[in-house]
């Protein structure tokens, strides 16, 4: 899995998740850029990249993820594990 | 909706949760609307909104109200304004182990000082609920507790004194207590739920941490549909019947090509015990007053000849309606429904034949046709489907079978008649048509909940406002109960009037559809003339409000003889009746033993 695949199967999620087929996203977005991100959503999000890529986020990685970038990084390091 | 019917998939119902949202209110269908109050130990907001999507499923539409976080008795026991405007129809209070404040765990506690403090946390909830119950008269719902994730004691921790889960274990009971004692309680067993469901699986201390949820994402869906099952049993949509196939449904093998003894039914083979055991299951059914019927592909000498087999548990005598013949399923389906005079979102289809029930589904989606995979599985689908989960139970129930036994008997009967009214004549009917009693309370408030078609109104009612109506001098308050010589019906009609002035306004009509055609509903009018007259009334107003549902009556006042007073464009109408001169329009019931019929 390569960054590609993982930025495709992630603009999945986020198109699902707030139900929006318009979204893009890059290694910048964060919940400013999405007007549906509030807490609430962050959890659901959350859940399903887990879901999906068959990994776990730390509770620390969790609270200070800044962006869609960091959230990628942390899923490429998991699957190479 | 296929997404939200058991076995769901939880992670699509979240991944999905808006574009479900969106499509169920696509559906152009008439919903009732609900104020739901969630009160909260942890985070509600994702049990909210995975409640909605159930409850729309259901046609109730909810209105939420959250309290801040953890904050569900403070919102319940101090003065609370915006509580009060909203006016709740149910309060759900999801507290959970992390919300018992009083275990301490300590080996030298005494028995009296366990005790003691698990007195100490009960009393914090029921002084919650009956402050609750107080002000807001409605239905509460209230989480048990569900086991604890270790034990310090390990296997001792349930039976030692000191042990957490003896301390959960007690207070639970107690919650028990309060249920029975309490009419207008119910408990959401989270503790079965959870262990249905894994214990470990059920909460995640990551989330606990992060998000103060104290229960997994994914176990969510799973409590929003068990309290969705607890609403909709409220409000009058548990289903009514089951509409069985036979073959590979209630007993293994094709009675046609395999004859009654080439079944599998009975004690000699694992199949055979399954279908022994399904067959148990749904005798227990009937028992709780479900309707049983059978829709099958068959001939029916095969068909009666099948329960017959010599180790079945159901006969021919269990079945109100059996219908073995060889035309489409629902078209029986509709006429089944037609017999008993129930609608046929009412019934349930089970069949094993997966082309059968799409062809169902298809052709009345309202049906519901859930998955019979094999026989083995079969209770767990019908269990878990909450078709029937029990919120009240009336003495109505457990006779219902009968009742519609002797409504068949009645059918045959009027055949042998030229004249309706001689049929009716020859009924013997009797009727009690009195001012609401305690002990009817239960059923008037079922009867409110689910009656559709003969209601005027279709104005629903909580077991709380029933009470204060039978308190109140300001309102007329009838209930009817017929009887015949084949048998009880039972309370069947409901009247409620509120009095302003020399005028009674009719809040509620209703009357079930299992005596449709008796005059029932003229006996109820002239009672309720007489009650008004005792009281120098001297007209009566009454509200036609129309519904999917209740078009059958849309014309009852001008039967009864109202004049129309106003009408508006969806097609609700205001009718008055003046009371001078009124003439007894019952010619057929006697009532309330008084006199001979006219």
């Amino acid at each position: 899995m390569n960054e590609i695949d993982v930025y495709n199967k992630l603009t999945e999620i986020f198109r699902d998740i707030f139900d929006d087929d318009s979204i893009e996203i890059n290694s910048e977005t964060s919940a400013a850029d999405i007007e549906d991100w509030d807490s609430l959503e962050h959890i659901n999000l959350i859940s399903a990249v887990e879901k999906t890529f068959k990994m776990r986020f730390s509770m620390k990685q969790v609270s200070t993820m800044k962006n869609v970038g960091e959230m990628v990084s942390i899923i490429l390091n998991a699957s190479k594990k | 909706m296929q997404v939200l019917t058991y076995p769901f998939d939880s992670s699509e119902i979240l991944k999905n949760r808006k574009k479900i949202k969106k499509q169920l209110l696509q559906k152009n269908r008439a919903r009732i609307k609900k104020n739901i109050a969630i009160l909260g130990g942890s985070t509600t907001n994702d049990i909210a909104s995975i409640l909605e999507l159930f409850l729309l499923d259901n046609d109730i539409e909810p209105i939420f109200y959250q309290s801040e976080y953890g904050q569900y008795w403070q919102d319940a026991m101090f003065d609370n304004s915006k509580l009060d405007d909203f006016k709740p129809d149910i309060i759900y209070i999801h507290t959970t182990s992390k919300n018992i404040t009083e275990f301490e765990f300590n080996m030298k506690n005494s028995a009296e000082a366990i005790e003691y403090r698990i007195k100490k946390q009960y009393s914090h909830f029921e002084t919650m609920w009956q402050s609750l119950a107080q002000k807001y008269n409605c239905a509460i719902i209230q989480n048990n507790f569900e086991m604890p994730s270790y034990r310090l004691l390990g296997n001792k921790d349930v039976s030692d004194i000191h042990g957490k889960l003896w301390f959960i274990n007690l207070l639970n009971i107690k919650f028990y207590e309060y249920a029975q004692n309490n009419n207008n309680f119910y408990i959401n067993d989270i503790n079965y739920l959870s262990a249905r469901y894994g214990l470990d699986r059920w909460s995640d201390p990551q989330y606990w941490y992060l998000y103060k949820y104290a229960l997994s994402l994914s176990a969510i869906p799973e409590l929003a549909y068990n309290i969705s099952n607890i609403i909709k049993s409220i409000f009058g949509k548990n289903k009514k019947a089951l509409a069985l196939d036979l073959d590979n449904t209630l007993w293994g093998g094709v009675v046609g090509d395999d004859g009654q003894a080439g079944l599998e039914i009975g004690h000699e083979t694992p199949v055979a015990q399954a279908y022994h055991d399904f067959q148990s299951y749904i005798k227990q059914l009937k028992n709780l007053g479900i309707t049983l019927t059978i829709c099958s592909k068959n001939d029916i000498v095969n068909a009666l000849d099948g329960l017959k087999h010599p180790d079945t548990v159901l006969t021919a005598d269990d079945f109100v309606i059996i219908k073995a013949n060889w035309d489409n399923k629902d078209e029986n389906i509709l006429k089944i429904a037609d017999e008993l005079n129930i609608l046929p979102e009412s019934i349930v289809f089970v069949d094993d034949n997966p082309a059968e029930r799409e062809i169902v589904k298809s052709r009345l989606p309202m049906v519901e046709a859930p998955k019979m995979e094999s026989v083995e599985s079969y209770i767990r689908t019908l269990d878990r489907s909450g078709y029937f989960e029990v919120t009240t139970f009336s003495d109505d129930d457990i006779s219902r079978n009968d009742m519609y036994k002797a409504n068949i008997q009645r059918m045959l009967e009027q055949q042998k008649f030229n004249s309706y009214e001689d049929y009716l004549l020859e009924l013997k009917m009797t009727a009690t048509i009195e001012s609401f009693k305690p002990v009817y309370i239960e059923r008037i408030v079922q009867l409110t909940n689910k009656t559709n078609q003969f209601n005027l109104t279709t104005k629903r009612y909580t077991e709380g406002e029933i009470q204060e109506i039978y308190k109140s001098d300001d309102y007329i308050k009838l209930y009817g109960r017929l009887a015949d010589k084949f048998g009880d019906n039972g309370i069947v009609s409901v009247v409620i009037g509120k009095i302003e002035a020399t005028t009674l306004h009719i809040e509620l009509w209703l009357m079930s559809c299992r005596v449709l055609k008796r005059d029932m509903e003229y006996a109820m009018l002239d009672t309720l003339v007489k009650n008004c007259l005792q009281k120098n009334l001297t007209k009566i107003i009454g509200y036609y409000y129309k519904t999917a549902k209740n078009a059958m009556v849309s014309d009852l006042y001008e039967k009864f003889g109202f004049k129309q007073l106003s009408s508006n464009e969806n097609g609700n109408i205001v009718w008055e009746l003046d009371l001078q001169n009124y003439k007894n329009k019952n010619k057929v019931i006697i009532v309330n033993s008084e006199k001979e019929l006219v």
